[in-house]
């Protein structure tokens, strides 16, 4: 048997298990992995990718989970209608800041998205109509029907972020192969050279902004159902823009695998720290790890792994 | 003839400073130009002011007969300007035959449509690399290469764009006589295929074996421009160059 294959039956399998046992906490946490998959993986396209920091990412995923907010108040519609809502949101945002910032450079770039996080949260805490800073309550149902099998809510939304984390991981694979992926790997080594080269850096990196957010808004629209009660706080958390960079970073930048890996890594250690220590400690390992592994292997796990892979090759 | 590349008036401004200052210039097809002059004259503003690098202030740069004002560097390269730059910036991340691929994928296929497969382009990749001795280091980075690799690379990265005009930005500094002579040779060879060259360069030897035409900047303004071995002995370069 293939190895996509094994992965996806010992996936199977490990649903049908938790399912059978009712292991709600199992799916909760799981979808907390699978969000900042889908996270990472689109800061990675913009950040990684193409070079541009942003240091926004809970700005796209609160602008998802805010227009669900909206939606729910204005006109109910299913979650997975709520998530193509958030994209286009989030992504029509992306484009806009792309438009306005992309001539901006490092760090100057980076404070400009940082500022797009600060303005955004300072609107919706004024926004009465999504609950402003009171927040806002949603109430979804115990169970649901999929093709005649009742399950769980939160089984629903882990399946939701499942597909989602699988388009994201397809999106930013198919980009690393293709002529886009050439682009934005020569925009992140040397813009200017790029340019020379005939390679259309502002359009290309306007497509990354857009996708970027868009796929970080689309992670944010199931959230207030999954949380139940959503907040600028919490919509806005620090924990999504640390570990939207975090992951990648310790994973692996240069291509679609390394976001998964750090987004397991870390998701995973988070997810045991907050059962077995406290929730606190989460953007303490985030933080230690990050440091170490600035130190240790710069270019993330992959790059390490790719590194002993030539210098083998070498011998 | 009709000029390939016009300049006209052409003016750069840095704040106060005077970059360029008024620069009238014709490169013809197929021509051979040498561009001279001390540190500071202003060679690699203009280069820059022409590939869209920067944008002029005053004048015109036109191309192929079109005007080349307001245009991005990449629309510059699609319409057959290509260059190399001074200090090589390659794309540290991707093999050699890949950093070639970036101008054949952006440039050529723009220009000509997706006639190409990933065949034609890995065979055009080669056949550059090859043209340009670097064909055993095709799956390299760019970090692998010696200082004289680096300079080939960056040429053949720039002819990767199939320009009609390269601009060769000092592609001989810090290498020995024989390194400076293979390079050259490889600029003889393009100029053969009939695509003009602008050469800058601080090289006198190179300069004028290669040069067809020599034109000379000196703190912003063309102080000459015509026949080598005339331009040299003007007295308004010699001053520049050796003071009064």
């Amino acid at each position: 048997m293939k190895f996509p294959a094994a992965t996806i039956a010992v996936i199977v399998l490990v649903l049908a298990f938790a399912h059978w046992l009712k292991l709600d906490y199992f799916y909760f946490a799981s979808y907390t992995i699978l969000q900042f998959i889908v996270l990472a993986t689109a800061w990675n396209i913009l950040g990684g990718y193409c070079g541009y920091v942003n240091f926004g990412s809970a700005a796209f995923f609160a602008l998802g989970a805010y227009s669900a907010v909206f939606m729910d108040k204005f006109y109910p519609l299913p979650v997975l209608a709520l998530m193509v809502i958030g994209a286009v949101v989030s992504g029509i945002v992306g484009l806009g800041m792309g438009y306005l910032t992309l001539r901006l450079r490092g760090a100057f770039f980076a404070i400009a998205t940082l500022a797009l996080a600060v303005v955004l949260q300072t609107l919706v805490v004024n926004w009465d109509y999504v609950g402003g800073s009171r927040g806002a309550y949603i109430v979804s149902p115990e169970t649901i029907g999929i093709a005649g099998i009742q399950v769980s809510y939160i089984e629903y939304l882990f399946a939701l972020m499942l597909v989602l984390a699988a388009i994201a991981l397809t999106t930013a694979r198919t980009i690393e192969r293709s002529q886009l992926g050439f682009g934005l790997g020569a925009i992140r080594d040397d813009e200017i050279a790029a340019e020379a080269a005939g390679v259309p850096t502002l359009r290309l990196k306007l497509i990354a902004t857009t996708l970027s957010g868009a796929l970080m808004g689309m992670a944010g629209a199931p959230f207030p159902y999954y949380i139940g009660y959503l907040q600028p706080s919490s919509a806005f958390g620090l924990e999504y823009t640390v570990n939207s960079i975090a992951m990648p970073m310790i994973g692996g930048t240069t291509g679609w695998i390394g976001p998964l890996v750090g987004s397991i890594l870390l998701g995973s250690l988070q997810q045991i720290a907050i059962i077995t220590i406290s929730s606190a400690v989460n953007l303490l390992i985030v933080g230690l790890l990050l440091v170490g592994f600035v130190i240790i292997a710069p270019n993330g796990l992959t790059g390490l792994a790719q590194k002993y892979v030539r210098l083998w090759k070498q011998l | 003839m009709t000029p390939l590349l016009h300049l006209d008036n052409v003016s750069k401004r840095f704040y106060g400073f005077v970059a360029l200052d008024g620069i009238d210039l014709d490169v013809y097809p197929g021509e051979r130009l040498g561009l001279i002059g001390p540190n500071g004259s202003g060679k690699s503003t203009l280069v820059n002011c022409i590939c869209g690098t920067l944008q002029n202030e005053g004048g015109t740069v036109q191309f192929d007969g079109k005007p080349l004002d307001g245009l991005t560097a990449h629309e510059r390269t699609h319409r057959g300007l290509a260059r190399s730059f001074q200090l090589p910036r390659p794309f540290h991340s991707m093999t050699l035959a890949d950093n070639l691929r970036i101008p054949l994928l952006y440039t050529v296929r723009a220009r000509l449509g997706p006639l190409h497969s990933t065949g034609d382009l890995d065979a055009r990749c080669h056949e550059l690399l090859d043209m340009f001795g670097l064909a055993k280091k095709a799956k390299q980075l760019p970090g692998d290469l010696t200082q004289v690799e680096m300079r080939k690379l960056e040429l053949a990265r720039a002819m990767a764009a199939e320009p009609k005009l390269l601009i060769a930005d000092e592609s001989m500094a810090g290498l020995s006589h024989s390194e400076i002579n293979d390079i050259l040779a490889l600029l003889l060879r393009l100029n053969e295929r009939g695509i003009g060259v602008i050469m800058i360069e601080h090289i006198m030897s190179a300069v004028m074996k290669f040069s067809q035409r020599l034109a000379v900047l000196v703190s912003g303004k063309k102080v000459a421009d015509g026949n080598p071995e005339d331009v040299v002995h003007d007295p308004e370069v010699v001053r520049a160059y050796l003071g009064q």
